[in-house]
Parts: C-alpha cells; sequence; structure tokens
C-alpha cells in the first residue's frame, strides 16, 4: 500500500518534471529562433572576406574584422543621419504623445453629445491604412510647400493623426479611465480651472501612460519608412532608409573610377554591419527601457474592461 | 444652472478633443474622400496646381483586368493573410499559456520575444530576409518540403515560399499578440480553475471551456490588430507597387488612388471575414 502510494508520487514527480523540462525547451526554442537573426547579423558583420568564402567558417569568424564597419558607417553617412533619425522620430513622438493625451483625457473625462459616436470612429481610424490617405496629404503638403520639411511629419502627429495614434489615445482614455477623479474634483472645489488641473494634476500622474506612448511612438516613427521616405523627401533621411538604399550608396561611394580607383563589391558582410549600425540605437532604448515596453500593456490596462 | 454647468462641461470636451476633430477632418477624412475622387479620374500635377479628368471606373477596370501584377497581388495577400493570421494568433495564444505557467525566468523570455516589435521596419526585415537570415539555412532545402512544393498548385506553393523564406519573420510579428493574451490570463479568476478541476475536468478541457472563451475579446483585438500590422508593413508588395505607380506618368496619382482604395476594401474584407468567425465562435460558446 505504501509502496503504491510512493510509487504515485514518483511518477507525478517524474511526469512533472518532464513537463517543466519541455516548456523550457518550447521557450528556449522559440527565444533562439527570436534572437537569430541577431546572432547572425553580428557574427557576419566581424567575418572579412576569406572568412565568409571559407566552407570551415560558419559562425565564428577566424578573427574579430572590424573594416565592415568602417564600410557601413562611410555609407550610412552614420553620425549625420543618426541625428537626422533622432529629429525626425523624437519630435513627432513627442507631440504625438502630448496630443493623444488631450484627446483621451476629454473622452474619458467629459460629457458631451456625439461624444460615444467620435470615440468609436477614433479608434476604427486605426484600421486604416496610410496608403488611403497619403496621395492627397502628399499633395496638399506639395501645394503648402512642405514637402521636405519637417512640417509633413509634425503636422498631422500634433493633431493626433500621425502613426498609429488611435492606439495612445486608447492608451490615455483607458489610463484616465483607471485614475481616481477625486483629486481632480477636489482641486475643482479649491477653484483650479480644468487646464491647471490637467496640468498640475493630471499629466504628472499619468507619467508612465506618457513615457509609454513615446516610447511607442518612437520606436513607430523610427522605423517608418513609407510615410517618411514620401513626405521628406531627399532632404531629411533616416537609418532605415540609408539602408533601404544601401546598395546604391555604397555603388556611389566604392565605385570603380577607370585608372583612379579599382571597385569593390558589396558583401554580405558589410549589408550585416549596416543593418546592425541601424537597430543599435533602438537596441540600446530597449535595453534601458524593457520593462516600459513589455509592462506596457499592463500598466495602461489596455486590455482592460 | 445645472443647465448651464453641462453645456459649459460639454465645450470642455470639445475643448480636449479638438484636436482630434481636426486633425480627423483635415488629415484623414477629407483625404479619403479625395483618394475617393482621385481613384474616378486622371489626375495630372501641373504647375498651375493639381487637374482631374473624369474617367468613371476606368482606373478600377484597369486595375483588375489590364494590370499585369496586381490582381496576382491580391490573391497573394488574401492567400497570406488566411496563412498568417491563425499561425501569429495561436502561435501568440500558445507561447502566452506557456509564460503564464509557474517557470523563473518569465520575464527574459518577455523580454526576448518583445525584442523584434522594437526593432522592426521594413528595410531591416528586407536586408534580413535576403541575406537568409530570416530562416533557417536547410528548412527551404529539404527534401520533404521541395517535393511539397512541387506537388502543391502554384498558388498554395507561392504561399508555403512565402512561410519558407520569412519563417522567422511571422513569429517576429507576434510580440504584441503574446503580451495581450499574458495580460489577459494573469486576470483570470483562478477559483475558476480550481472549481473545474474539483469537477473533474482535465487541463484540455480547462483550455478549451475556461480559458479560451474568456480570452475571446482578446483574440479578437490580437486578430485585428495583426491583420492591420501585417497590411500596413512596409514590406508589403501591394504598397511598394503603390508608391512606384504614383510616379509613373502613365498611371499617375488617379490610378494609384484606385489602388489604394481597392486595398482598403481588401483589408477591411479580411478583418470582417475574421471578425465573422470569431463572433460566430463567442455565440458558440456563450450558448454552451
Amino acid at each position: 500500500m505504501k509502496e503504491k502510494a510512493r510509487l504515485n508520487t514518483f511518477e507525478k514527480n517524474a511526469k512533472k518534471s518532464v513537463e517543466i523540462v519541455s516548456v523550457y525547451f518550447m521557450l528556449l526554442l522559440v527565444g533562439f529562433v527570436f534572437v537569430y537573426p541577431i546572432i547572425y547579423m553580428l557574427s557576419y558583420s566581424f567575418m572579412d572576406t576569406s572568412d565568409l568564402v571559407n566552407p570551415l567558417v560558419k559562425w565564428i569568424p577566424t578573427k574579430l574584422y572590424t573594416g565592415n564597419y568602417k564600410d557601413a558607417v562611410n555609407v550610412l553617412n552614420y553620425s549625420k543621419t543618426l541625428l537626422q533619425t533622432i529629429i525626425v522620430s523624437t519630435l513627432p513622438a513627442i507631440l504625438q504623445t502630448i496630443s493623444a493625451s488631450l484627446v483621451g483625457y476629454g473622452f474619458s473625462r467629459f460629457h458631451f453629445p456625439g461624444k460615444k459616436i467620435l470615440f468609436a470612429v477614433a479608434i476604427s481610424t486605426f484600421i486604416l491604412p496610410p496608403q488611403v490617405t497619403m496621395i492627397p496629404q502628399f499633395l496638399m503638403f506639395k501645394d503648402l510647400n512642405l514637402l521636405g520639411t519637417l512640417w509633413a511629419l509634425v503636422l498631422p502627429a500634433s493633431f493626433t493623426q500621425g502613426i498609429r495614434s488611435a492606439i495612445f489615445i486608447i492608451i490615455f482614455y483607458q489610463f484616465f479611465n483607471m485614475f481616481p477623479k477625486s483629486l481632480e474634483e477636489a482641486a475643482k472645489i479649491d477653484g483650479a480651472s480644468t487646464l491647471t488641473i490637467f496640468y498640475k494634476i493630471v499629466a504628472p500622474s499619468a507619467m508612465p501612460a506618457y513615457l509609454i506612448s513615446f516610447l511607442f511612438s518612437l520606436v513607430w516613427y523610427w522605423n517608418d519608412t513609407v510615410i517618411t521616405a514620401l513626405y521628406l523627401g531627399e532632404k531629411w533621411t533616416t537609418l532605415p532608409l540609408q539602408l533601404q538604399r544601401f546598395e546604391d550608396m555604397f555603388r556611389r561611394i566604392y565605385q570603380a573610377v577607370p585608372g583612379i580607383t579599382t571597385g569593390r563589391t558589396l558583401n554580405e558582410a558589410i549589408v550585416m554591419a549596416g543593418t546592425l549600425l541601424t537597430i543599435i540605437p533602438l537596441l540600446l532604448i530597449y535595453f534601458f527601457a524593457q520593462d516600459w515596453f513589455v509592462e506596457s500593456i499592463d500598466r495602461t490596462g489596455i486590455t482592460g474592461e | 444652472m445645472k443647465l448651464r454647468l453641462r453645456t459649459r462641461e460639454a465645450i470642455k470636451g470639445f475643448i480636449f478633443v479638438s484636436p482630434w476633430i481636426i486633425g480627423f477632418l483635415i488629415f484623414t477624412l477629407v483625404p479619403l474622400i479625395r483618394t475617393l475622387f482621385y481613384s474616378l479620374n486622371e489626375v495630372k500635377v501641373t504647375a498651375e496646381g493639381v487637374r482631374t479628368f473624369f474617367l468613371g471606373l476606368k482606373n478600377y477596370k484597369d486595375a483588375f483586368l489590364t494590370d499585369v501584377n496586381y490582381p496576382q497581388l491580391l490573391v497573394d495577400y488574401f492567400l497570406q493573410m488566411i496563412v498568417f493570421v491563425p499561425i501569429i494568433v495561436s502561435f501568440a495564444l500558445v507561447m502566452s499559456l506557456l509564460l503564464n505557467m509557474d517557470i523563473k525566468g518569465r520575464s527574459i523570455f518577455r523580454t526576448i520575444y518583445f525584442l523584434p516589435v522594437v526593432i522592426a521596419s521594413g528595410p531591416v526585415f528586407n536586408q534580413l530576409m535576403s541575406k537568409g537570415a530570416m530562416t533557417f539555412s536547410g528548412l527551404a532545402n529539404l527534401g520533404f518540403v521541395k517535393s511539397l512544393q512541387s506537388s502543391l498548385p502554384p498558388t498554395f506553393a507561392r504561399v508555403l515560399g512565402m512561410f519558407i523564406s520569412g519563417f522567422i519573420m511571422i513569429l517576429w510579428y507576434s510580440g504584441v499578440q503574446i503580451l495581450v493574451y499574458l495580460a489577459g490570463l494573469q486576470k483570470i479568476d483562478k477559483s475558476m480553475y480550481e472549481a473545474a478541476r474539483i469537477d473533474g475536468a482535465s487541463r484540455w478541457q480547462i483550455l478549451w471551456k475556461i480559458t479560451m472563451p474568456v480570452l475571446a475579446p482578446l483574440t479578437l483585438v490580437n486578430i485585428v490588430y495583426t491583420i492591420v500590422t501585417i497590411s500596413t508593413f512596409a514590406t508589403s508588395p501591394i504598397i511598394q507597387k503603390i508608391l512606384v505607380d504614383m510616379y509613373r506618368p502613365e498611371r499617375g496619382l488617379g490610378y494609384a488612388s484606385a489602388l489604394a482604395w481597392i486595398y482598403f476594401l481588401a483589408i477591411l474584407l479580411v478583418i470582417g471575414v475574421f471578425v465573422l468567425i470569431s463572433a460566430l465562435y463567442r455565440r458558440k460558446v456563450r450558448v454552451s
């Protein structure tokens, strides 16, 4: 009897540990699939030409060759492009966040006729692809001589029609819905105006929502290439856009000029170095702010009610 | 007095919401209508401004009948959605169920799974895909896969090809969805599970009878999010085509506008079909 019971618990334990091992195995396997491209980039970006053609060198370069990075920095025009990317993505991100917070607050706190319909429309614009509005917007900015200037990105962002603005309106709406009204009401009794209340009480307490919206906004503006390329043209460029024309730029810089230079060909390693250089700033942001990204859904209660 | 208070309240509300109202009219509603108008015209950008010549439905007819690529791209798009959306959403569900178990290092795994959301941009995807970093070398060369590809009808072989070449990319689209599911799972009342277990329900039954129905609203959110993300991603061939055709003199802005509207309707159709399916599912689980 006792023996049987012990066998039973043993069986149970064995079953449980098999289960745990298989769960970890699955998680690790998928984790590997997710970081595989990054390992790939890292490994290839340090290979020199002989490593690339050497069939024995599969993952680990024989020596750390940094020449690829030098070339990629040249081709991307790195420091200038990085600065422009930061401007092009930060400015609309800040404005989009601020305006979304105002709109979210308006929808969350005040009652006005047609509010439900307007809110429903605001959310449903999420499914509207930018392609279906970009041609008239393009012509409008052209008429106003704003093409190629930051205004073409800043203006829609300031009026909550930037990249995925609907999500940010929902984030703030949900956040303010969870936030107790009592503080605002106390301030109202003390005679503070609505704007003062918003500026002094509501906005500071909504810092998590601001930070999350700003970070996502920043990343999405950073990574966008369709709208950015169309509205900004040649004057402003971003790292992803430079990466898009990497091959052309490489040819322009390292092209063979008869009699003077011998041309070089673009290899995989240089492209991987360029790709890695493009995402390194984002990796840094993610490294320092990962909790804000990963816990965004919990903190803003966007899945709630 | 009470009425005045309510009016003042309403005015304040409108003031706060006004950036959206103005922005929606100028940057979304009017452009949307203008795109529709352009799609019925030939649009010429001249020095004096934009000139339009009414064509009726010619642009739309051309898109379906004369254009060599567009109908094929649309078919590919629908197939891609039918295959990718269920894969991504169910993959996200499985991963969130695993992450929701009592395991150590959950935060590390979450961090890894969410990483692609931060670094994914069209050119990065393109470079990684063209250099083969988005698939495992060998996956496409497996004899089994090759024979499967040659025996399938060409359209399905294309989908299989898309699937293999972008194997990692498909999973990379799932970061946000995993977190949405995980947030939902952590809100489920534990006592519900216990009650079910006492009643003798197996884990499989609990998954289908409790977890899935409770998560159904989030599944809808994830489906819509997945469709919108893939459809508007910069690597989408249809978006590329619209951008190219905008600058083609023989096609022009009017034709590109028609393509954009057709694409918009296609996205709506896909979302509609998936919403319908999930509505049917929700009705079914509510009855039982």
